[in-house]
């Protein structure tokens, strides 16, 4: 399997693209579905010109693809099913991983309930 | 200490991850018990967490919001499936709507914690499980875990998932 590496520009994009949460939010809602680019509208509070610029940032970071379909345009994302379980997984990984390294925090700084029955006052 | 071991399964979608406290079972279990505490330690750096809801019992629900540096607003929810202080909690995790209701559209993850005495701490085991392909493709596209992709890491995990190699 080929993976292009991806220039500058092209990075950039992706960043500009992800960067903002109605996309990130349109992006999500485009990974199972299709939906049409008047059904994402219907989503925000803002107008369909608006909405369709997002979709265009999107599809210029190459994040999603509009397909014409009769009368509507449809916004789908696709790309390589293999390698997404891996990252996913990677993913999930990391987000816990950090949960965990503040759960390993707040423990420290944390009376132990049975030391403390008696509550020490100060000191220390 | 904390993760000792992560074990992925590609085949069966799934994830589960060791960790171990120098702490007592108690008070590991009101890491998640207490919501307070909980709120403290879900949201990623940058994404504080607010527990607006919290019934750990069985059909119970958790529901939470995090907050971006810009305001934007993130929700889910937890719906519990079982729970047996201090040993045991299952529950699905979802992503909400703005207006707090389970966001149908999108998939959610089974999670299971079991908690053991270990060697005078604990030990936390937690399992992840999808259900379908289809849902780890959405969820990769989330930024899935934490909402929001905020580290270059997973910038770059998005980034290679969108390379695509028909361009030249």
């Amino acid at each position: 399997m080929v993976v292009d590496v991806l220039t500058d520009a092209e990075v950039d994009r992706v960043f500009h693209a992800l960067a903002d949460a109605t996309r990130r939010d349109i992006l999500r809602r485009c990974m199972g579905g299709e939906p049409s680019v008047s059904r994402l509208a219907e989503v925000y509070p803002m107008s369909f010109a608006a909405v369709h610029k997002h979709v265009a940032v999107l599809e210029r970071a190459g994040l999603v693809v509009k397909e014409r379909r009769g009368r509507e345009q449809l916004v789908r994302t696709d790309g390589d099913a293999v390698g997404r379980a891996r990252r996913v997984l990677d993913e999930l990984e990391a987000a816990w991983r950090g949960r965990v390294d503040r759960m390993v925090e707040l423990l420290a700084e944390a009376p132990e309930p049975e030391r403390n029955e008696l509550s020490t006052g100060g000191g220390g | 200490m904390s993760i000792v071991s992560a074990e992925k399964d590609f085949d069966g979608l799934s994830l589960v991850l060791v960790a171990e406290f120098d702490a007592p079972i108690e008070q590991v279990w009101q890491l998640w018990a207490d919501p307070r505490q909980l709120e403290r330690w879900w949201g990623p750096p940058g994404y504080p967490a607010t527990v607006e809801k919290h019934d750990l019992a069985p059909g119970g629900e958790v529901a939470y919001l995090m907050t971006g540096p810009g305001g934007e607003k993130s929700r889910g929810w937890w719906r519990v499936t079982s729970v047996d202080p201090p040993r045991s909690l299952d529950f699905t995790d979802g992503f909400a709507n703005p207006d707090g209701t389970p966001d149908a559209e999108t998939p959610t993850t089974a999670v299971q914690v079991r908690l053991a005495e270990q060697h005078g701490g604990t030990r936390m085991e937690l399992r992840f499980m999808y259900e379908s392909r289809g849902d780890m493709d959405q969820l990769e596209r989330l930024g899935a875990f934490e909402g929001i992709p905020q580290s270059v890491g997973q910038m770059d995990a998005l980034l290679a998932a969108d390379t695509r190699s028909s361009d030249e």
